[in-house]
């Protein structure tokens, strides 16, 4: 009976929340760094570490804690700092959107808790898994979502209270982390496609670029990575036989 | 350490617009089923947004023009190839990341 049991466990839960956990750790490097930056940020813009710390507890979006710290600093009204924080991630509709159908089947609380911690990094190591053929599910995604969490607040609060005596993370490179995060996800979403698929994700990426290149003259760059996906999303569909 | 009404409230403000993109889909999922083609356009968006968050790294926005950002632009295409020979986000992000380093070290 027991090992009955055990065995319908391990077979269900191939992924726990521990190997979310797990799975998560090459992105903390970045989390940190980013976080730091934005703790530093935030006590250089004249917030108090308690302010910092609700920011990255409720806001928990690193570009948009950047720039409410800019745009408090620049005395802007309220109004228009809360409608740029909703433009900056306004993203995060389209990587919830490609997530939530993967999730259907648990409760509505659950897709709830999945769902309120959505951050690129998340999206992206879920995605790692799906392109690699694995199928998600709550814990693991869990273990994902908590232990970012966690870092992230972590790593503002740190980077508040150690405020300005750390140096520019930027000139060890650790800003760089985030990107080349981003750049491995890429390059491990395109390794299990097969040659005809892969030239076409190709093109669709060099799309991508121009498409970025293009916008990034005439509006902010987080608005050009929603519009550019909006289009070349679209010529994904309408070019794949 | 302090914090006034008018600071909670901003705070609040912005979670509230942060949180509804991202769970809104979860709860609209649930109840509708999508089409085909949408589904289609969602499997997408990972190709695409990973693209544009490597693009937006070497691009740096100053007066609402853009700047090729070389050293970064430089500095990613080391860190994909490391991507495609080792297949592990943990080495592709050290090694990046010390790419990045030595790349302003000396630039």
């Amino acid at each position: 009976m027991i090992t009955n049991n055990q065995f319908v466990r391990t077979n269900e839960n191939a992924l726990t929340f521990k190997q979310g956990v797990k799975d998560c750790i090459p992105t903390w490097l970045g989390y940190i760094s980013v976080g730091f930056a934005a703790g530093i940020v935030g006590v250089s813009s004249k917030l108090s570490i308690v302010e910092i710390t609700l920011l990255s507890a409720l806001v928990y979006a690193g570009a948009s804690q950047f720039i409410i710290c800019a745009l408090l600093a620049a005395h802007s009204p309220a109004m228009a700092i809360i409608l740029t924080t909703f433009i900056v991630n306004l993203r995060n509709f389209l990587l919830s959107a490609t997530l939530a159908p993967h999730f259907t089947k648990y409760s509505l609380m659950k897709n709830l808790g999945i769902g309120i911690f959505v951050t690129d990094e998340s999206f992206g190591l879920a995605m790692n898994k799906i392109a690699k053929g694995e199928k998600l599910n709550d814990h693991w995604m869990n273990g994902i979502n908590v232990s970012s969490y966690i870092i992230w607040v972590l790593s503002c609060v740190i980077g508040a209270i150690c405020g300005n005596w750390i140096p520019d993370p930027k000139v060890f490179g650790l800003d760089f982390a985030v990107t080349a995060m981003f750049a491995a996800l890429l390059v491990l979403q395109l390794q299990t496609l097969e040659s005809s698929k892969l030239k076409h994700d190709l093109f669709l990426m060099a799309y991508m670029v121009i498409a970025m290149i293009i916008f990034s003259f005439f509006v902010p760059s987080h608005l050009a990575v929603i519009l550019s996906t909006l289009i070349v999303a679209t010529i994904g569909v309408v070019t794949d036989q | 350490m302090s914090i006034d009404l008018s600071m909670i409230l901003l705070i609040l403000g912005c979670t509230m617009v942060t949180v509804i993109p991202r769970i809104l889909p979860f709860v609209v999922v649930r109840n509708v089923q999508l089409p085909e083609p949408v589904l289609k356009w969602l499997s997408y968006v990972p190709i695409c947004i990973l693209t544009a968050l490597v693009t937006e790294s070497f691009i740096h926005q100053t007066n609402g023009f853009p700047k090729f950002e070389w050293p970064v632009f430089t500095a990613i295409i080391p860190t994909f190839l490391t991507a495609v020979w080792t297949k592990s986000l943990t080495a592709t992000v050290i090694f990046g990341v010390i790419v990045m380093a030595l790349l302003r070290l000396f630039i």
